[in-house]
């Protein structure tokens, strides 16, 4: 643990806490039998790099895990795997295997699915269904780390994370700094989708700028108009403040975003910013959980007025409408899903202003009325258990 | 620190009966679909009594009176 605080590894599963005071944090509640769960439910549709990771290298991704039961003192690991991951959760299978054969002295890893819901990963909701109840999220505290699986105390990390830590371990935490910044130091995986050559997956650098993961993701296949950083829960920041940007935490903070769950999405000019936000919240406030008001009502009301605005069916009255659900909605869920929802709509607001005002006197853009969408189809849902 | 009253919404058992508005306006108003906004303004001694007849109204059990310091959770 004193390796991972000196590595200033933080989480990424969007959240970005620091990985060895979590680990610490864990380590003094148990007695020996605290629980580790590795977190791959990656509901997020726009992020692939968790999924694409657990296919690739799932013995890196256990290692890491394996690595965390010892230094918390587990007595039980679980790996939870988005349901609709198949290719990493069969490769996750293969190597867990192969592991109880050839390292009979590591604790074996349990696989157990996630169900296909935007907030099966939020960490309240994976105890709640590890704990044999639907993968929603409860009220907090007591918080995983105190109470967690079987009431012990459990440490969630996200995939990759542990895949830090595995190579950390190996190599050194000078080493994973060589690369990267001072506060942000290694490397990131992300996800760069929309309208660019190749999408993909990619290691890159912290300090690189959006433009050069752009560029490694093959380039533009059209002219840009804003990305999209940190997924659905993320902020929209105009293409030409975007560029120059270093995907390091405090830039990101200093321009109101953040790397969040690495997701990188390009929005061409020919696609209409209102247009594609008001798919994105229509989307989250299906995947509200359904158990707090605010969140059942704003979520689908804000989505309402985001879909009338792409249409040209309103006037500018919605728009006063949207910022004052935004305040009602913020902080008033169980869990962070309306405030991620809020958080895109904000950056919306600002990012497409001009859009919107046009959009508001009923002058839609051409390309709001297109059906076509740069959004990766979303999963269909499954079940809450 | 000093501690002082505060009261706790639970947003999964509220099912917006809005009692606790009724009331309790100095601290609890109500969004536009119905449910309370509590201020984070703590509960002092003239509005106790109105405080603990607001959470004992709540046919769902979702509001508590908790003491702790000001503007912590």
């Amino acid at each position: 643990m004193d390796v991972l605080d000196a590595s200033n590894l933080r989480g990424r599963g969007g959240a970005g806490f620091p990985t060895g005071r979590k680990w610490r944090s864990v380590a003094a509640g148990s007695r020996g039998d605290a629980v580790v769960v590795v977190n791959l439910a990656e509901g997020e549709p726009a992020s692939f790099k968790d999924r694409t990771l657990g296919a690739l290298r799932p013995h890196l991704i256990l290692d890491g895990a394996a690595l965390a039961v010892e230094s918390v003192a587990a007595s039980r690991a679980i790996v939870y795997v988005g349901r609709e991951h198949s290719a990493a959760r069969e490769a996750l299978r293969f190597a867990a295997g192969e592991r109880r054969r050839l390292n009979r002295d590591e604790c074996g890893f349990e696989i157990v699915d996630a169900p296909a819901r935007y907030v099966a990963g939020e960490t309240s909701a994976l105890v709640n269904r590890l704990n044999g109840g639907p993968a929603k999220p409860t009220m907090t505290p007591p918080r995983p780390h105190q109470v967690g699986v079987l009431g012990r105390p459990t440490l969630i990390q996200n995939a990759e994370t542990l895949a830090h830590v595995a190579l950390i371990a190996r190599y050194g935490a000078d080493w994973f700094r060589q690369v990267g910044t001072v506060e942000s130091p290694g490397t990131a995986l992300v996800t760069v989708l929309g309208a660019v050559v190749r999408p993909s997956v990619i290691e890159v650098d912290r300090g690189a700028t959006v433009g050069e993961v752009i560029d490694a993701a093959g380039g533009l296949v059209r002219a840009a108009q804003a990305v999209l950083l940190g997924g659905y829960f993320g902020t929209w920041v105009p293409a030409n403040e975007a560029w120059s940007l270093r995907l390091e935490d405090q830039e990101l903070a200093s321009h109101g975003t953040s790397l969040g769950c690495g997701v990188v999405m390009v929005l061409p000019t020919t696609s209409c910013g209102v247009a594609e936000s008001a798919r994105i919240l229509r989307y989250l406030a299906g995947e509200s959980a359904g158990q707090c008001g605010p969140c059942v009502f704003g979520l689908d009301w804000i989505a309402s007025a985001m879909e009338r605005a792409a249409l040209g069916r309103t006037d500018r009255s919605d728009r006063d409408r949207l910022v004052r659900w935004a305040g009602q909605v913020s902080h008033r869920g169980a869990c962070h899903h309306p405030d991620g929802a809020v958080r895109l709509l904000n950056s919306a607001l600002r990012v497409f202003e001009g859009d919107l005002a046009l959009h508001l006197v009923r002058q839609p853009c051409r390309s709001s009325r297109v059906a076509s969408t740069i959004l990766p189809p979303a999963p269909g849902r499954t079940e809450w258990h | 620190m000093a501690l002082s009253w505060h009261i706790r919404w639970d947003p999964i058992r509220c099912g917006a009966h809005g009692y606790c508005a009724e009331i309790l306006p100095e601290r609890i108003t109500l969004d536009d679909w119905g449910f309370p906004i509590v201020s984070s303004e703590p509960v002092g001694s003239e509005l106790e009594e109105l405080a603990r007849r607001a959470v004992a109204q709540c046919p769902l059990l979702a509001l508590k009176l908790e003491r702790r310091s000001d503007g912590g959770h």
